[in-house]
């Protein structure tokens, strides 16, 4: 029997086999692992396309490797539990902001409709004009809430794809995050910079409230 | 024929706040007696009890959305001769078609002003 027929029968007991395991989706890891079992098999003299195939393969091999670290490295499993759930909790929180903004502006229009309606002539027809136009620009609301919800939904879909990747690299993922530990949290005799100052406007439940400002305020007395 | 203002509305719509300024909006053009639904299974559930002369939907909701809406309307022998305005951010030529293939009246594409309001409004139901 050849090399070459032997490397063939050799890929094809390999691939029959990880159909067998996992049907058409298999890991990269096995991937890489069917790629380091076939270079095992070739021993013996071999001749220089052999030479060349167990070049490519190596090369192919070390790619795998590289791209795999290069992925994990990415953390992806915190875009999947942080970052993502935080964008969209944003999101959610301007949806719900713009919503009782127009509806504020909307209460005051209609109480500008009711004195209007004890004007006569040019000044209720000048007031007519303006509540109208309030009330047309109100419909921001509904435009911009439709546009969030198609971007919640994007990420709605990337979440899925990285939970594909978290599945497929879990444990690389865990083995770069116990070689390069990411810190929790800033230690708590840490000196608070400027930028830990800057977070933006806090959700709903998080926020501290105005009396428990000037609570702390006071405390300063 | 004379528009009565009297007429019964239903606006459909599931933002609060785009049924708020119909509402507002209708009634600037002095249109006083308007019901509301959230979502196209209401809307042909308040349709079905009667009195309803005009509808004005959007079409992006859950669990019916405005164009399954008309569609029950123009194949029911009671409702399917009611105006029906589609009013949405749905802007897209193959959306206009399917409208007017299940019968829409006029279609509205948001954002939209009072001015466009009354003018399909008119186009339907005539002068007022």
């Amino acid at each position: 029997m050849s090399t070459d027929n032997h490397v063939d029968q050799e890929i094809k007991k390999e691939l029959a086999l990880l159909r067998q395991t996992h049907g058409d989706v298999v890991k990269v890891s096995e991937i890489s692992a069917v790629v380091a079992s076939i270079m095992a098999t070739m021993k013996g003299d071999l001749t220089a396309s052999d030479l060349e195939l167990y070049n490519e393969l190596e090369a192919l091999a070390s790619y795998i490797r590289d791209a795999k670290m290069d992925i994990a490295a990415l953390r992806p499993d915190e875009v999947r539990d942080q970052y993502i759930p935080t964008a969209a909790d944003e999101l959610d929180a301007i949806v719900q902001a713009t919503e009782i903004a127009t509806n504020s502006i909307m209460d005051a229009t209609e109480e500008i409709e009711a004195v209007m309606a004890t004007l006569d002539g040019d000044q209720a027809e000048k007031l007519m004009n303006a509540t109208t136009n309030i009330y047309e620009a109100c419909g921001f609301q509904d435009i911009t809430g439709q546009r969030i919800t198609k971007v919640v939904k994007a990420l709605k879909d990337i979440e899925d794809k990285i939970e594909g990747l978290v599945t497929a690299f879990g444990s690389e993922i865990e083995k770069i995050k116990a070689s390069s530990p990411v810190p929790d949290a800033k230690p708590e005799n840490a000196e608070i910079t400027d930028a830990d100052l800057l977070d933006g406007p806090q959700l709903e439940g998080d926020a501290t409230s105005q009396a428990e400002i000037d609570a702390l305020l006071a405390s300063f007395d | 024929m004379a528009v009565d203002k009297n007429m019964n509305i239903l606006i459909v719509d599931d933002y609060k706040t785009m049924l708020r300024i119909l509402r507002n909006l209708l009634r600037q053009l002095n249109f006083v007696n308007i019901e509301e639904a959230t979502d196209g299974s209401m809307a042909l559930q308040k349709l079905r009890q009667g009195n309803i002369d005009f509808v004005i939907s959007d079409w992006n909701m859950e669990p019916m959305t405005g164009i399954q809406l008309l569609r029950e309307v123009r194949a029911d022998d009671k409702l399917k001769h009611l105006p029906f305005i589609m009013i949405t951010a749905e802007s897209k030529s193959e959306n206009v078609i399917a409208a007017k293939q299940a019968g829409v009246s006029n279609y509205i594409v948001k954002p939209f002003n009072a001015e466009t309001l009354k003018s399909k409004m008119v186009s339907v139901l005539g002068d007022f």
